[in-house]
Protein backbone atom coordinates (compact mmCIF):
# COMPACT_ATOMS: atom_id res chain seq x y z
CA UNK A 1 0.00 0.00 0.00
CA UNK A 2 1.06 3.58 -0.56
CA UNK A 3 2.40 5.46 2.40
CA UNK A 4 1.53 8.90 3.72
CA UNK A 5 1.38 11.96 1.51
CA UNK A 6 4.40 14.17 1.37
CA UNK A 7 4.15 17.81 2.20
CA UNK A 8 4.88 19.92 -0.87
CA UNK A 9 7.35 22.08 1.07
CA UNK A 10 9.63 19.13 1.73
CA UNK A 11 10.29 18.67 -1.97
CA UNK A 12 9.58 21.95 -3.64
CA UNK A 13 11.46 21.15 -6.82
CA UNK A 14 9.77 17.84 -7.58
CA UNK A 15 6.43 19.31 -6.60
CA UNK A 16 6.85 22.22 -8.99
CA UNK A 17 7.97 19.85 -11.73
CA UNK A 18 4.79 17.76 -11.57
CA UNK A 19 2.19 20.36 -10.66
CA UNK A 20 3.00 23.28 -12.94
CA UNK A 21 1.94 21.95 -16.31
CA UNK A 22 -1.48 20.52 -15.28
CA UNK A 23 -2.46 23.55 -13.20
CA UNK A 24 -1.29 25.95 -15.88
CA UNK A 25 -3.24 24.07 -18.56
CA UNK A 26 -6.39 23.89 -16.46
CA UNK A 27 -6.27 27.57 -15.60
CA UNK A 28 -5.57 28.80 -19.10
CA UNK A 29 -7.61 26.39 -21.22
CA UNK A 30 -10.44 25.43 -18.94
CA UNK A 31 -11.06 27.90 -16.14
CA UNK A 32 -10.45 30.97 -18.31
CA UNK A 33 -12.83 29.90 -21.13
CA UNK A 34 -15.51 28.90 -18.62
CA UNK A 35 -15.08 32.20 -16.76
CA UNK A 36 -15.55 34.13 -20.00
CA UNK A 37 -18.77 32.23 -20.72
CA UNK A 38 -19.95 32.97 -17.19
CA UNK A 39 -19.23 36.70 -17.64
CA UNK A 40 -20.94 36.74 -21.05
CA UNK A 41 -24.07 35.32 -19.49
CA UNK A 42 -24.42 38.66 -17.68
CA UNK A 43 -23.88 40.64 -20.86
CA UNK A 44 -25.80 41.93 -23.83
CA UNK A 45 -25.19 42.40 -27.54
CA UNK A 46 -23.82 45.91 -28.02
CA UNK A 47 -22.98 45.60 -31.70
CA UNK A 48 -22.70 43.01 -34.44
CA UNK A 49 -19.53 41.50 -32.95
CA UNK A 50 -19.39 43.27 -29.65
CA UNK A 51 -20.66 42.06 -26.31
CA UNK A 52 -20.93 44.37 -23.38
CA UNK A 53 -20.78 42.78 -19.96
CA UNK A 54 -23.25 44.99 -18.15
CA UNK A 55 -24.19 42.75 -15.25
CA UNK A 56 -27.72 42.37 -16.56
CA UNK A 57 -29.85 39.43 -15.50
CA UNK A 58 -32.03 39.66 -18.62
CA UNK A 59 -30.57 36.48 -20.13
CA UNK A 60 -31.51 34.46 -17.08
CA UNK A 61 -34.93 36.13 -16.97
CA UNK A 62 -35.47 35.14 -20.59
CA UNK A 63 -34.47 31.56 -19.75
CA UNK A 64 -37.41 31.35 -17.34
CA UNK A 65 -39.87 31.91 -20.20
CA UNK A 66 -42.09 28.89 -20.63
CA UNK A 67 -40.58 28.04 -24.03
CA UNK A 68 -37.16 27.46 -22.50
CA UNK A 69 -38.40 25.95 -19.25
CA UNK A 70 -40.40 23.43 -21.27
CA UNK A 71 -37.34 22.52 -23.34
CA UNK A 72 -35.36 22.00 -20.14
CA UNK A 73 -38.13 19.81 -18.72
CA UNK A 74 -38.42 17.90 -21.94
CA UNK A 75 -34.66 17.30 -22.13
CA UNK A 76 -34.79 16.02 -18.61
CA UNK A 77 -37.73 13.72 -19.37
CA UNK A 78 -36.01 12.33 -22.48
CA UNK A 79 -32.74 11.79 -20.56
CA UNK A 80 -34.60 10.12 -17.67
CA UNK A 81 -36.51 7.80 -20.01
CA UNK A 82 -33.27 6.94 -21.81
CA UNK A 83 -31.60 6.15 -18.49
CA UNK A 84 -34.51 4.00 -17.35
CA UNK A 85 -34.51 2.01 -20.60
CA UNK A 86 -30.74 1.58 -20.40
CA UNK A 87 -31.12 0.30 -16.84
CA UNK A 88 -33.86 -2.17 -17.80
CA UNK A 89 -31.93 -3.46 -20.81
CA UNK A 90 -28.52 -3.26 -19.18
CA UNK A 91 -29.16 -4.91 -15.81
CA UNK A 92 -29.77 -8.45 -17.10
CA UNK A 93 -26.80 -8.03 -19.45
CA UNK A 94 -24.56 -7.00 -16.54
CA UNK A 95 -25.90 -9.96 -14.52
CA UNK A 96 -25.20 -12.33 -17.39
CA UNK A 97 -21.64 -11.05 -17.73
CA UNK A 98 -21.03 -11.30 -13.98
CA UNK A 99 -22.20 -14.88 -13.76
CA UNK A 100 -20.77 -16.03 -17.08
CA UNK A 101 -18.02 -18.65 -17.21
CA UNK A 102 -14.64 -16.95 -16.57
CA UNK A 103 -13.41 -17.65 -20.07
CA UNK A 104 -16.42 -15.92 -21.60
CA UNK A 105 -16.56 -12.90 -19.31
CA UNK A 106 -13.81 -10.76 -20.87
CA UNK A 107 -15.18 -11.33 -24.36
CA UNK A 108 -18.69 -10.33 -23.35
CA UNK A 109 -17.24 -7.22 -21.75
CA UNK A 110 -15.30 -6.49 -24.89
CA UNK A 111 -18.54 -6.93 -26.83
CA UNK A 112 -20.10 -4.16 -24.77
CA UNK A 113 -17.04 -1.92 -24.94
CA UNK A 114 -16.27 -2.09 -28.64
CA UNK A 115 -19.32 0.00 -29.64
CA UNK A 116 -18.42 2.41 -26.85
CA UNK A 117 -15.10 3.00 -28.59
CA UNK A 118 -16.63 3.31 -32.03
CA UNK A 119 -17.22 6.80 -33.30
CA UNK A 120 -20.47 8.25 -31.96
CA UNK A 121 -21.36 9.92 -35.25
CA UNK A 122 -20.84 6.70 -37.20
CA UNK A 123 -23.00 4.77 -34.76
CA UNK A 124 -25.76 7.36 -35.02
CA UNK A 125 -25.49 7.33 -38.79
CA UNK A 126 -25.61 3.52 -38.88
CA UNK A 127 -28.77 3.52 -36.78
CA UNK A 128 -30.32 6.19 -39.00
CA UNK A 129 -29.63 4.13 -42.12
CA UNK A 130 -31.40 1.20 -40.47
CA UNK A 131 -34.40 3.30 -39.47
CA UNK A 132 -34.93 5.21 -42.73
CA UNK A 133 -38.08 4.70 -44.76
CA UNK A 134 -36.13 2.27 -46.96
CA UNK A 135 -34.22 0.76 -44.06
CA UNK A 136 -34.37 -2.71 -42.60
CA UNK A 137 -36.51 -1.74 -39.65
CA UNK A 138 -39.26 -0.68 -42.01
CA UNK A 139 -38.78 -3.86 -44.01
CA UNK A 140 -39.14 -5.90 -40.82
CA UNK A 141 -42.29 -4.04 -39.82
CA UNK A 142 -43.61 -4.50 -43.36
CA UNK A 143 -42.99 -8.23 -43.06
CA UNK A 144 -44.91 -8.37 -39.78
CA UNK A 145 -47.73 -6.38 -41.34
CA UNK A 146 -47.97 -8.77 -44.28
CA UNK A 147 -47.89 -11.71 -41.89
CA UNK A 148 -50.79 -10.21 -39.95
CA UNK A 149 -52.63 -9.61 -43.20
CA UNK A 150 -52.08 -13.23 -44.24
CA UNK A 151 -53.35 -14.47 -40.85
CA UNK A 152 -56.50 -12.42 -41.35
CA UNK A 153 -57.15 -14.00 -44.74
CA UNK A 154 -56.70 -17.44 -43.17
CA UNK A 155 -59.46 -16.82 -40.65
CA UNK A 156 -61.61 -15.46 -43.45
CA UNK A 157 -61.25 -11.75 -42.81
CA UNK A 158 -60.39 -9.03 -45.30
CA UNK A 159 -56.60 -8.64 -45.82
CA UNK A 160 -55.04 -5.45 -44.50
CA UNK A 161 -54.18 -2.63 -46.85
CA UNK A 162 -50.76 -2.75 -48.46
CA UNK A 163 -47.90 -1.73 -46.15
CA UNK A 164 -46.74 1.84 -46.45
CA UNK A 165 -43.35 2.58 -44.91
CA UNK A 166 -43.64 4.58 -41.71
CA UNK A 167 -41.48 7.48 -40.73
CA UNK A 168 -39.42 6.10 -37.85
CA UNK A 169 -36.88 8.89 -37.89
CA UNK A 170 -37.23 12.56 -37.02
CA UNK A 171 -39.45 12.20 -33.98
CA UNK A 172 -39.14 11.77 -30.22
CA UNK A 173 -39.15 7.99 -30.47
CA UNK A 174 -36.08 8.09 -32.70
CA UNK A 175 -34.28 10.40 -30.25
CA UNK A 176 -34.90 8.09 -27.29
CA UNK A 177 -33.93 5.00 -29.28
CA UNK A 178 -30.78 6.74 -30.54
CA UNK A 179 -29.82 7.85 -27.04
CA UNK A 180 -30.38 4.34 -25.64
CA UNK A 181 -28.28 2.90 -28.45
CA UNK A 182 -25.43 5.28 -27.75
CA UNK A 183 -25.51 5.18 -23.94
CA UNK A 184 -26.17 1.51 -23.22
CA UNK A 185 -22.47 0.63 -22.72
CA UNK A 186 -22.18 3.53 -20.23
CA UNK A 187 -24.79 1.82 -18.07
CA UNK A 188 -23.62 -1.78 -18.37
CA UNK A 189 -19.99 -1.20 -17.34
CA UNK A 190 -20.59 0.36 -13.86
CA UNK A 191 -23.40 -2.15 -13.20
CA UNK A 192 -21.02 -4.95 -14.03
CA UNK A 193 -18.28 -3.66 -11.76
CA UNK A 194 -20.74 -3.38 -8.85
CA UNK A 195 -22.22 -6.84 -9.43
CA UNK A 196 -18.77 -8.33 -9.78
CA UNK A 197 -17.86 -7.19 -6.25
CA UNK A 198 -21.06 -8.60 -4.81
CA UNK A 199 -20.70 -11.46 -2.34
CA UNK A 200 -22.31 -14.42 -4.09
CA UNK A 201 -22.81 -16.39 -0.91
CA UNK A 202 -25.52 -13.87 0.04
CA UNK A 203 -27.49 -14.76 -3.08
CA UNK A 204 -26.96 -18.44 -2.44
CA UNK A 205 -28.09 -18.02 1.17
CA UNK A 206 -31.23 -16.23 0.06
CA UNK A 207 -32.03 -18.96 -2.47
CA UNK A 208 -31.28 -21.70 0.07
CA UNK A 209 -33.56 -20.09 2.61
CA UNK A 210 -36.44 -20.35 0.21
CA UNK A 211 -36.66 -16.96 -1.48
CA UNK A 212 -37.38 -17.18 -5.19
CA UNK A 213 -35.15 -15.72 -7.87
CA UNK A 214 -37.30 -12.63 -8.21
CA UNK A 215 -37.43 -11.96 -4.47
CA UNK A 216 -33.70 -12.56 -4.16
CA UNK A 217 -33.10 -10.19 -7.03
CA UNK A 218 -35.25 -7.41 -5.56
CA UNK A 219 -34.18 -7.79 -1.93
CA UNK A 220 -30.55 -8.89 -2.19
CA UNK A 221 -29.05 -8.11 -5.58
CA UNK A 222 -30.57 -4.69 -6.20
CA UNK A 223 -29.80 -3.20 -2.74
CA UNK A 224 -26.25 -4.54 -2.82
CA UNK A 225 -25.69 -3.27 -6.34
CA UNK A 226 -27.16 0.14 -5.45
CA UNK A 227 -23.85 2.05 -5.72
CA UNK A 228 -23.35 0.63 -9.21
CA UNK A 229 -26.91 1.47 -10.18
CA UNK A 230 -26.48 5.05 -8.99
CA UNK A 231 -23.15 5.34 -10.80
CA UNK A 232 -24.67 3.90 -13.98
CA UNK A 233 -27.66 6.23 -13.76
CA UNK A 234 -25.44 9.29 -13.32
CA UNK A 235 -23.04 8.28 -16.05
CA UNK A 236 -25.96 7.83 -18.46
CA UNK A 237 -28.22 10.67 -17.34
CA UNK A 238 -25.59 13.43 -17.46
CA UNK A 239 -24.42 12.98 -21.06
CA UNK A 240 -27.97 12.19 -22.20
CA UNK A 241 -29.19 15.47 -20.70
CA UNK A 242 -26.58 17.41 -22.66
CA UNK A 243 -26.91 15.36 -25.84
CA UNK A 244 -26.56 17.36 -29.02
CA UNK A 245 -25.88 15.03 -31.91
CA UNK A 246 -28.71 12.50 -31.51
CA UNK A 247 -31.60 15.00 -31.27
CA UNK A 248 -29.99 17.08 -34.01
CA UNK A 249 -29.72 14.23 -36.51
CA UNK A 250 -32.55 11.91 -35.46
CA UNK A 251 -35.07 14.32 -33.97
CA UNK A 252 -37.79 16.32 -35.64
CA UNK A 253 -38.61 19.98 -35.17
CA UNK A 254 -40.35 19.23 -31.88
CA UNK A 255 -37.64 17.02 -30.40
CA UNK A 256 -34.98 19.65 -29.86
CA UNK A 257 -33.15 19.32 -26.57
CA UNK A 258 -31.42 21.98 -24.56
CA UNK A 259 -28.05 21.48 -26.26
CA UNK A 260 -29.64 22.19 -29.65
CA UNK A 261 -31.12 25.43 -28.33
CA UNK A 262 -27.71 26.45 -26.97
CA UNK A 263 -26.07 25.66 -30.30
CA UNK A 264 -28.62 27.79 -32.13
CA UNK A 265 -27.75 30.83 -29.99
CA UNK A 266 -24.15 30.56 -31.12
CA UNK A 267 -24.66 29.74 -34.78
CA UNK A 268 -27.92 30.92 -36.32
CA UNK A 269 -29.53 33.16 -33.71
CA UNK A 270 -26.18 34.75 -32.84
CA UNK A 271 -27.19 35.64 -29.30
CA UNK A 272 -24.06 34.65 -27.41
CA UNK A 273 -25.00 36.11 -24.00
CA UNK A 274 -28.27 34.17 -23.94
CA UNK A 275 -26.50 31.01 -25.10
CA UNK A 276 -23.93 31.53 -22.35
CA UNK A 277 -26.70 31.82 -19.74
CA UNK A 278 -28.37 28.62 -21.00
CA UNK A 279 -24.99 26.82 -20.91
CA UNK A 280 -24.48 27.75 -17.32
CA UNK A 281 -28.02 26.75 -16.39
CA UNK A 282 -27.29 23.33 -17.89
CA UNK A 283 -24.04 23.14 -15.89
CA UNK A 284 -25.90 24.09 -12.70
CA UNK A 285 -28.44 21.35 -13.42
CA UNK A 286 -25.56 18.85 -13.61
CA UNK A 287 -24.16 20.13 -10.32
CA UNK A 288 -27.52 19.67 -8.63
CA UNK A 289 -27.71 16.07 -9.90
CA UNK A 290 -24.19 15.35 -8.66
CA UNK A 291 -24.91 16.99 -5.30
CA UNK A 292 -27.96 14.72 -4.92
CA UNK A 293 -25.83 11.70 -5.64
CA UNK A 294 -23.10 12.60 -3.16
CA UNK A 295 -25.70 13.42 -0.48
CA UNK A 296 -27.17 10.00 -1.04
CA UNK A 297 -23.72 8.39 -0.94
CA UNK A 298 -22.97 10.12 2.37
CA UNK A 299 -26.26 8.94 3.85
CA UNK A 300 -25.46 5.38 2.85
CA UNK A 301 -22.03 5.68 4.46
CA UNK A 302 -23.52 6.95 7.70
CA UNK A 303 -26.17 4.26 7.85
CA UNK B 1 -29.90 -39.43 -19.63
CA UNK B 2 -30.00 -38.30 -23.20
CA UNK B 3 -27.44 -35.62 -22.82
CA UNK B 4 -24.60 -35.25 -20.39
CA UNK B 5 -24.73 -31.55 -19.69
CA UNK B 6 -24.52 -30.65 -16.05
CA UNK B 7 -27.74 -29.20 -14.67
CA UNK B 8 -27.92 -25.43 -14.45
CA UNK B 9 -26.78 -24.27 -11.02
CA UNK B 10 -28.82 -21.52 -9.34
CA UNK B 11 -26.22 -18.83 -10.01
CA UNK B 12 -25.48 -19.81 -13.58
CA UNK B 13 -27.79 -17.10 -14.85
CA UNK B 14 -25.87 -16.97 -18.09
CA UNK B 15 -26.93 -20.49 -18.97
CA UNK B 16 -30.61 -19.69 -18.71
CA UNK B 17 -32.32 -19.37 -22.04
CA UNK B 18 -34.08 -16.06 -21.43
CA UNK B 19 -30.88 -14.51 -20.14
CA UNK B 20 -28.99 -15.74 -23.20
CA UNK B 21 -31.63 -14.41 -25.55
CA UNK B 22 -31.58 -11.09 -23.72
CA UNK B 23 -27.82 -10.76 -24.09
CA UNK B 24 -28.04 -11.95 -27.69
CA UNK B 25 -30.71 -9.41 -28.56
CA UNK B 26 -28.76 -6.62 -26.87
CA UNK B 27 -25.64 -7.52 -28.83
CA UNK B 28 -27.77 -7.63 -31.99
CA UNK B 29 -29.10 -4.18 -31.16
CA UNK B 30 -25.56 -2.87 -30.62
CA UNK B 31 -23.92 -4.52 -33.60
CA UNK B 32 -26.56 -4.98 -36.33
CA UNK B 33 -26.54 -1.32 -37.45
CA UNK B 34 -22.74 -1.27 -37.64
CA UNK B 35 -22.47 -4.58 -39.45
CA UNK B 36 -25.16 -3.66 -41.96
CA UNK B 37 -23.38 -0.35 -42.58
CA UNK B 38 -20.10 -2.14 -43.17
CA UNK B 39 -21.61 -4.80 -45.45
CA UNK B 40 -23.46 -2.27 -47.56
CA UNK B 41 -20.35 -0.17 -48.05
CA UNK B 42 -19.44 -2.90 -50.58
CA UNK B 43 -22.83 -2.81 -52.25
CA UNK B 44 -22.98 -1.82 -55.89
CA UNK B 45 -26.01 0.39 -55.55
CA UNK B 46 -26.77 3.99 -54.65
CA UNK B 47 -29.76 2.97 -52.57
CA UNK B 48 -28.81 1.16 -49.47
CA UNK B 49 -31.20 -1.72 -49.00
CA UNK B 50 -30.93 -4.24 -51.79
CA UNK B 51 -27.74 -6.16 -52.42
CA UNK B 52 -26.66 -5.56 -56.02
CA UNK B 53 -23.21 -7.11 -56.01
CA UNK B 54 -19.77 -6.53 -54.58
CA UNK B 55 -17.86 -3.39 -55.39
CA UNK B 56 -15.00 -1.36 -54.03
CA UNK B 57 -15.93 1.72 -56.01
CA UNK B 58 -17.14 3.67 -52.99
CA UNK B 59 -13.83 3.07 -51.28
CA UNK B 60 -12.11 4.36 -54.38
CA UNK B 61 -14.42 7.37 -54.37
CA UNK B 62 -13.87 8.00 -50.67
CA UNK B 63 -10.11 7.76 -51.06
CA UNK B 64 -10.23 10.14 -54.02
CA UNK B 65 -12.41 12.58 -52.17
CA UNK B 66 -9.67 15.02 -51.19
CA UNK B 67 -11.62 16.83 -48.52
CA UNK B 68 -12.60 13.54 -46.85
CA UNK B 69 -9.01 12.29 -46.85
CA UNK B 70 -7.82 15.63 -45.57
CA UNK B 71 -10.39 15.47 -42.78
CA UNK B 72 -9.21 11.99 -41.84
CA UNK B 73 -5.57 13.09 -41.82
CA UNK B 74 -6.52 16.11 -39.69
CA UNK B 75 -8.37 13.88 -37.23
CA UNK B 76 -5.49 11.46 -36.89
CA UNK B 77 -2.98 14.31 -36.48
CA UNK B 78 -5.08 15.99 -33.80
CA UNK B 79 -5.63 12.69 -32.01
CA UNK B 80 -1.90 11.91 -32.01
CA UNK B 81 -0.86 15.36 -30.76
CA UNK B 82 -3.64 15.47 -28.17
CA UNK B 83 -2.74 11.98 -26.93
CA UNK B 84 0.95 12.84 -26.45
CA UNK B 85 0.28 16.07 -24.56
CA UNK B 86 -2.60 14.57 -22.53
CA UNK B 87 -0.41 11.66 -21.54
CA UNK B 88 2.30 13.96 -20.18
CA UNK B 89 -0.01 16.40 -18.41
CA UNK B 90 -2.33 13.66 -17.17
CA UNK B 91 0.50 11.58 -15.73
CA UNK B 92 2.05 14.62 -14.05
CA UNK B 93 -1.30 15.58 -12.55
CA UNK B 94 -1.83 12.04 -11.28
CA UNK B 95 1.60 11.94 -9.65
CA UNK B 96 1.12 15.39 -8.10
CA UNK B 97 -2.24 14.46 -6.56
CA UNK B 98 -1.11 11.03 -5.45
CA UNK B 99 2.11 12.11 -3.88
CA UNK B 100 1.81 15.55 -2.36
CA UNK B 101 -0.20 17.39 0.23
CA UNK B 102 -0.53 21.02 -0.83
CA UNK B 103 -2.81 24.00 -0.29
CA UNK B 104 -5.98 24.10 -2.44
CA UNK B 105 -5.52 20.45 -3.37
CA UNK B 106 -9.27 19.83 -3.18
CA UNK B 107 -9.87 22.76 -5.50
CA UNK B 108 -7.34 21.50 -8.06
CA UNK B 109 -8.75 17.99 -7.86
CA UNK B 110 -12.33 19.19 -8.23
CA UNK B 111 -11.51 21.50 -11.13
CA UNK B 112 -9.68 18.73 -12.91
CA UNK B 113 -12.71 16.46 -12.82
CA UNK B 114 -14.91 19.20 -14.29
CA UNK B 115 -13.94 18.76 -17.96
CA UNK B 116 -15.25 15.19 -17.61
CA UNK B 117 -18.57 16.29 -16.12
CA UNK B 118 -19.34 19.53 -17.94
CA UNK B 119 -21.54 18.78 -20.97
CA UNK B 120 -19.69 18.76 -24.25
CA UNK B 121 -21.88 21.49 -25.64
CA UNK B 122 -20.89 23.87 -22.81
CA UNK B 123 -17.21 23.11 -23.28
CA UNK B 124 -17.57 23.62 -27.03
CA UNK B 125 -19.26 26.96 -26.51
CA UNK B 126 -16.57 28.00 -24.01
CA UNK B 127 -13.81 27.28 -26.53
CA UNK B 128 -15.69 29.08 -29.29
CA UNK B 129 -15.92 32.22 -27.14
CA UNK B 130 -12.40 31.85 -25.78
CA UNK B 131 -10.67 31.51 -29.14
CA UNK B 132 -12.74 34.38 -30.54
CA UNK B 133 -11.93 36.56 -27.54
CA UNK B 134 -8.17 35.98 -27.61
CA UNK B 135 -8.12 36.33 -31.41
CA UNK B 136 -6.49 32.95 -31.89
CA UNK B 137 -4.85 33.06 -35.34
CA UNK B 138 -6.75 30.94 -37.86
CA UNK B 139 -4.58 31.31 -40.95
CA UNK B 140 -1.56 29.37 -39.73
CA UNK B 141 0.04 26.73 -41.98
CA UNK B 142 -0.80 23.06 -41.37
CA UNK B 143 -0.57 21.54 -38.74
CA UNK B 144 -0.51 24.72 -36.64
CA UNK B 145 -3.99 25.61 -37.88
CA UNK B 146 -5.21 22.59 -35.91
CA UNK B 147 -3.87 24.04 -32.66
CA UNK B 148 -7.20 25.39 -31.39
CA UNK B 149 -8.92 22.01 -31.84
CA UNK B 150 -5.93 20.17 -30.37
CA UNK B 151 -5.91 22.41 -27.29
CA UNK B 152 -9.62 21.80 -26.78
CA UNK B 153 -9.11 18.06 -27.10
CA UNK B 154 -6.23 18.01 -24.62
CA UNK B 155 -8.43 19.80 -22.09
CA UNK B 156 -11.06 17.04 -22.07
CA UNK B 157 -8.61 14.14 -22.59
CA UNK B 158 -5.98 14.69 -19.92
CA UNK B 159 -8.33 14.37 -16.90
CA UNK B 160 -9.22 10.87 -18.15
CA UNK B 161 -5.55 9.98 -18.42
CA UNK B 162 -4.98 11.36 -14.91
CA UNK B 163 -7.85 9.24 -13.58
CA UNK B 164 -6.53 6.02 -15.10
CA UNK B 165 -2.94 6.67 -14.01
CA UNK B 166 -3.98 7.60 -10.49
CA UNK B 167 -5.94 4.38 -10.11
CA UNK B 168 -2.79 2.50 -11.07
CA UNK B 169 -0.59 4.53 -8.72
CA UNK B 170 -2.72 3.41 -5.77
CA UNK B 171 -1.12 -0.03 -6.07
CA UNK B 172 2.43 1.34 -6.11
CA UNK B 173 4.62 0.45 -3.17
CA UNK B 174 6.35 3.65 -2.15
CA UNK B 175 9.05 1.66 -0.37
CA UNK B 176 10.37 0.57 -3.76
CA UNK B 177 11.02 4.17 -4.66
CA UNK B 178 12.58 4.88 -1.28
CA UNK B 179 14.82 1.85 -1.67
CA UNK B 180 15.95 3.15 -5.06
CA UNK B 181 16.78 6.51 -3.52
CA UNK B 182 18.59 4.89 -0.59
CA UNK B 183 20.69 3.03 -3.10
CA UNK B 184 21.73 6.32 -4.63
CA UNK B 185 19.17 7.01 -7.37
CA UNK B 186 18.33 10.65 -7.95
CA UNK B 187 14.73 11.84 -7.83
CA UNK B 188 14.58 11.69 -11.62
CA UNK B 189 16.18 8.24 -11.85
CA UNK B 190 13.77 6.88 -9.26
CA UNK B 191 10.88 8.31 -11.28
CA UNK B 192 12.16 6.96 -14.58
CA UNK B 193 13.30 3.51 -13.47
CA UNK B 194 10.85 2.65 -10.70
CA UNK B 195 7.65 4.65 -10.93
CA UNK B 196 7.36 4.87 -14.70
CA UNK B 197 7.58 1.10 -15.32
CA UNK B 198 4.88 0.58 -12.71
CA UNK B 199 2.41 2.95 -14.36
CA UNK B 200 3.19 1.86 -17.93
CA UNK B 201 -0.03 -0.21 -18.35
CA UNK B 202 -2.06 2.78 -17.20
CA UNK B 203 -0.20 4.97 -19.67
CA UNK B 204 -1.05 2.58 -22.50
CA UNK B 205 -4.69 2.48 -21.42
CA UNK B 206 -4.79 6.25 -20.97
CA UNK B 207 -3.22 6.86 -24.36
CA UNK B 208 -5.76 4.61 -26.01
CA UNK B 209 -8.60 6.32 -24.20
CA UNK B 210 -7.32 9.78 -25.14
CA UNK B 211 -6.82 8.78 -28.76
CA UNK B 212 -10.33 7.38 -29.14
CA UNK B 213 -11.92 10.28 -27.25
CA UNK B 214 -10.18 12.74 -29.53
CA UNK B 215 -10.97 10.81 -32.70
CA UNK B 216 -14.57 10.47 -31.59
CA UNK B 217 -15.27 14.03 -30.64
CA UNK B 218 -17.76 15.90 -32.73
CA UNK B 219 -19.45 18.55 -30.60
CA UNK B 220 -16.41 20.36 -29.22
CA UNK B 221 -14.62 20.19 -32.57
CA UNK B 222 -17.73 21.51 -34.33
CA UNK B 223 -17.40 24.70 -32.29
CA UNK B 224 -13.64 25.10 -32.62
CA UNK B 225 -13.09 24.14 -36.25
CA UNK B 226 -12.93 26.66 -39.04
CA UNK B 227 -13.61 26.19 -42.75
CA UNK B 228 -10.04 24.96 -43.32
CA UNK B 229 -9.83 22.72 -40.29
CA UNK B 230 -12.43 20.05 -40.89
CA UNK B 231 -12.04 16.84 -38.94
CA UNK B 232 -13.42 13.48 -39.93
CA UNK B 233 -16.53 13.54 -37.70
CA UNK B 234 -17.32 17.11 -38.78
CA UNK B 235 -16.98 16.10 -42.43
CA UNK B 236 -19.15 13.02 -41.98
CA UNK B 237 -21.70 15.18 -40.19
CA UNK B 238 -22.00 17.53 -43.12
CA UNK B 239 -22.18 14.59 -45.54
CA UNK B 240 -24.93 12.96 -43.47
CA UNK B 241 -26.79 16.24 -43.16
CA UNK B 242 -26.80 17.15 -46.79
CA UNK B 243 -26.59 13.97 -48.78
CA UNK B 244 -26.25 10.45 -47.53
CA UNK B 245 -23.85 8.87 -49.97
CA UNK B 246 -22.40 5.37 -49.91
CA UNK B 247 -19.02 7.09 -49.62
CA UNK B 248 -19.89 7.81 -46.01
CA UNK B 249 -20.42 4.08 -45.48
CA UNK B 250 -17.02 3.33 -46.94
CA UNK B 251 -15.28 6.03 -44.91
CA UNK B 252 -17.09 4.93 -41.75
CA UNK B 253 -16.07 1.33 -42.33
CA UNK B 254 -12.45 2.41 -42.54
CA UNK B 255 -12.75 4.21 -39.22
CA UNK B 256 -14.57 1.31 -37.55
CA UNK B 257 -11.83 -1.05 -38.69
CA UNK B 258 -9.26 1.38 -37.32
CA UNK B 259 -11.05 1.27 -33.94
CA UNK B 260 -11.11 -2.52 -33.99
CA UNK B 261 -7.41 -2.68 -34.87
CA UNK B 262 -6.56 -0.26 -32.04
CA UNK B 263 -8.61 -2.36 -29.65
CA UNK B 264 -6.79 -5.50 -30.69
CA UNK B 265 -3.41 -3.81 -30.30
CA UNK B 266 -4.51 -2.92 -26.78
CA UNK B 267 -5.58 -6.54 -26.26
CA UNK B 268 -2.20 -7.79 -27.36
CA UNK B 269 -0.50 -5.38 -24.99
CA UNK B 270 -2.70 -5.86 -21.97
CA UNK B 271 -4.91 -8.89 -22.40
CA UNK B 272 -8.71 -8.81 -22.41
CA UNK B 273 -8.81 -8.54 -18.65
CA UNK B 274 -6.54 -5.54 -18.52
CA UNK B 275 -8.72 -3.69 -21.00
CA UNK B 276 -11.87 -4.58 -19.13
CA UNK B 277 -10.41 -3.19 -15.92
CA UNK B 278 -9.61 0.21 -17.34
CA UNK B 279 -13.29 1.05 -17.66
Amino acid sequence: MSGALQDWKSQKKSFAAVVTAPVFWLALFFVAPMAIVWLYSFGQNAGPADIEISGTLDNYKRATEWLYVSIFLKSFAVAALTTLLCLIIGFPVAMAITFAAPKWRPWLLLGIMLPFWTNLLIRTYALMALMGTNGYMNKGLGGLWEGASWLRTIVGMQPLEAWTPVQLLYNNFAVVLGLVYVHLPFMVLPLYSALDRLDRSLIEASLDLGAGHFKTFMQIVVPLAAPGIVAGVMITLIPALGAYLTPDLMGGTDSQMIANVIERQFKRANDWPFGAALSFLLIYAMFILIAFQSMRANKVKEA
Amino acid sequence: MMFNRTPIAPLEYTRKLWMRSWVGLTMLFLYAPLIILMVFSFNDSKRNVVWKGFTLKYYEKALHNDSLVEALVNSLTIATLATIVSLVIGALAAVALWRFRFPFKGLVEGTMSLPIIVPEICLGVAFLIFFAKVDWPTDLPWPLNLSAITIAHITFCFPFVAMVVRARLASFNKEEEEAAKDLGATEWQAFRDVLLPHIRPALVAGALLAFTLSLDDFVITFFTSGPDTITFPVKVYSMVRFSVTPEVNAASTILILLTVILTFIALKLQGVKGIAETH
